[in-house]
């Protein structure tokens, strides 16, 4: 039995004539410490797969199964990192991690968990602004906050909505080596939903494509064979990266030119031309 | 500016010999900044209201002697040529008896004002000598269990900005505890929202004068036999019962938007419900409250005068009242002063609001 299932799952929002069908026929499982990534275009559906999974939606039909039980609602099991940050803006760097700390551990001592924030915002190189706003922060630093607060919850399994989306490059690939240290440490079960294919080859074991939405549904897996720790800089000259990349964004190629297609339709231009007031 | 250009470019120079002068140059760039921010934030507003009294000035102007013209045009009509000149002699010596009576001119509310701070220091200095004169016969009737002799007599201009002020606390407290939990319990819950939004809707537009008659036909009933001050009572539930809509409706709303992402973050944290209101919904909605309580305030003040004018209860709008009724020659100018001093205080408990806001919510508001 897998660690996390999703069978035959299908989400629509709204009803009647006006039901749009975001997601259909999903089958998902992932393995107890695997790191999967599912890529997708804007707009495909992958935030409402992250909901569905971390328990924020339920779908309308099918089943979503976390180690065999059905998920009802959200779990600590499950630490979400979210696209947006999320971020409390009232609350200082440390208190926002505290507040999630809490509530994990409710029966612990207020100075062990306040231990636990420290150890955590140590973790992504905080320490110094634990006392800021988020506010005061750069893009960066605030979805490094968002990682240690999943991460201090100690969840089970990590889900990430296009963590790294709003960042600038540089940013992105030292919060990707940091997120991989941190996941190699206690090879927690990873879902990482991301736009970014050399992302996903970067970081995932197993790499789905989300197939656009309306009826957005996974298309086939690509496995990446490359040993870990990987180099980013050694990654460009392996042959099996090149050759998964290239089957990728050519899989995702064909199903932005199938859209295409299928949208292409002849416009009849009405008959105009210009016409003198003066004469 | 061409100046100060070849200023810098002189410093230039200089500074290439001595490094002491780029101090000099520093200094002298800070200044000029200092000059156009002074210029911006005091000379250009000192000059306008210098221009708003003088428009003030030439308008009570021509109003003077428009109504002096329609005096001496009636005495002439009414009385004959002799009448009128003597009118038009009376007017010139400036009169007390026969003075045109119209919008007086900033230099009598000047004089107006000196006369009520005068006025205010009298009914102090007696107040303190009735204090003095009954303090050891208060003594003995508080020994015998008596209540103590007050001083009765006329209040100053002074003591009714305090009763004033006092009378607006009062009511925007009630509002606060009357407006900010409703505001929140309505936004949770869509259900309570729609039921309650056709009494919102209703009631929010409804004159400061209904509600005080409203407020009058209970609170008289319910004021019977007891000798509490019913003015102060009835003008403060009004001036609350008035203003607390912008806090409702602010807070009603602020609640019901929280951001979507703030839920999520409660959902994922599962925070109890309380939790999640306490923790999450009220603070991302202080703004908002508070928005709603910088209105309600400002409207409290505005519709504050109103109430008293017509419930009688001390205060600016009873002084105003009394002043237009008493139609003495300084009249008008008190009442032009009391609109001043109106418009000022209004002006500092909006700061005052606004500080307070600035000091508990995260988002910091400009000042309008």
């Amino acid at each position: 039995m897998a660690y996390l299932e999703l069978n035959n799952v299908y989400k629509t929002y709204g009803q009647g004539s006006s039901a749009t069908e975001v997601l259909s026929d999903i089958n998902l499982s992932i393995e107890e410490g695997e790191f999967v990534a599912i890529v997708g275009f804007t707009g495909s559906g992958k935030t409402t797969l992250v909901n569905l999974i971390n328990g924020l939606l339920q779908p309308t039909s099918g089943e979503v199964l976390f180690k065999g039980e059905p998920v009802k609602g959200t779990s600590h099991d499950r630490g979400v990192i979210f696209q947006n940050y999320s971020l409390l803006p009232w609350l200082t760097v440390g208190q926002n991690v505290y507040m999630a700390v809490k509530e994990a551990f409710p029966k612990e001592k207020k100075s062990e968990l306040m231990k636990r924030v420290k150890e955590f915002v140590g973790m992504v190189s905080l320490s110094p602004a634990i006392n800021k706003r988020p506010k005061e922060l750069s893009g960066g630093m605030r979805q490094r906050v968002a990682v240690a607060r999943a991460l201090a919850m100690n969840p089970e399994m990590i889900i990430m909505d296009e963590p790294l989306g709003a960042l600038d490059a540089l940013t992105r690939g030292n919060l990707q080596d940091e997120i991989l240290n941190i996941w190699s440490k206690d090879k927690r079960t990873a879902l990482l939903i991301t736009n970014d294919v050399d992302e996903g080859i970067y970081m995932a074991d197993r790499i789905i494509p989300l197939r656009p939405g309306p009826r957005a549904t996974l298309g086939p897996e690509f496995k990446i064979d490359i040993d870990r720790p990987r180099d980013k800089t050694e990654l460009n000259d392996n042959v099996n990266y090149k050759k998964t990349r290239n089957a990728i964004i050519e899989y995702l190629m064909d199903i932005g030119n199938e859209r295409k297609a299928e949208v292409q339709t002849q416009y009849e231009l009405p008959e105009i031309s210009p016409k003198s007031f003066v004469a | 500016m061409k100046q100060s250009i070849v200023l810098t470019k002189v410093n230039d120079l200089v500074g290439s010999f001595s490094s002491g002068s780029v101090a000099g140059k520093v200094k002298l760039g800070s200044f000029k900044f200092d000059v156009k921010s002074i210029f911006r934030k005091f000379v250009i507003p000192l000059l306008s209201i210098l221009l708003f009294i003088g428009l003030w000035q030439l308008g009570s102007k021509a109003l003077f002697n428009m109504e002096a013209d329609y005096k001496i045009e009636k005495a002439l009509a009414d009385q004959g040529a002799e009448a009128a000149e003597a009118m038009k002699a009376c007017i010139a010596s400036g009169d007390i008896s026969c003075q045109p009576n119209t919008l007086p001119s900033p230099s009598q509310v000047w004089q107006s004002l000196q006369t009520l701070i005068a006025d205010h220091k009298v009914i102090s200095a007696d107040k303190d000598a009735f204090a003095e004169k009954t303090a050891a016969l208060n003594a003995k009737r508080e020994a015998e269990g008596k209540a103590p002799i007050t001083y009765t007599g006329r209040p100053s201009f002074v003591d009714q900005i305090f009763t004033s002020l006092k009378t607006v606390f009062a009511g925007f407290l009630l509002a606060l505890i009357i407006a900010v939990p409703i505001g929140i319990i309505i936004g949770l819950s869509p259900v309570l929202r729609s039921s309650f939004n056709w009494l919102i809707q209703i009631f929010k537009p409804v004159s400061p004068v209904v509600w005080l008659l409203l407020v009058f036909m209970i609170v008289k009933t319910m004021t019977k036999d007891s000798n509490s001050d019913s003015a102060f009572i009835i003008s403060f539930i009004s001036v609350g019962l008035c203003a607390m809509w912008a806090t409702l409706v602010n807070t009603a709303m602020g609640v019901a938007t929280v951001d979507k992402d703030y839920i999520n973050v409660a959902k994922v944290l599962k925070l109890k419900p309380l939790q999640k209101v306490f923790k999450v919904i009220l603070p991302s909605s202080l703004p908002l409250i508070f928005t709603g309580l910088r209105i309600t305030l400002s409207v409290a003040w505005m519709v504050l005068i109103a109430i008293e004018l017509l419930a009688q209860s001390p205060g600016l709008g009873s002084f105003v009242w009394e002043e237009f009724q008493n139609g003495a020659i300084d009249s008008n100018s008190k009442i032009i002063v009391a609109m001043f001093v109106i418009g000022i205080i209004g002006f500092l408990l909006d700061r005052l609001m606004l500080t307070i806001q600035n000091m508990v919510s995260f988002n910091k508001s400009e000042a309008i």
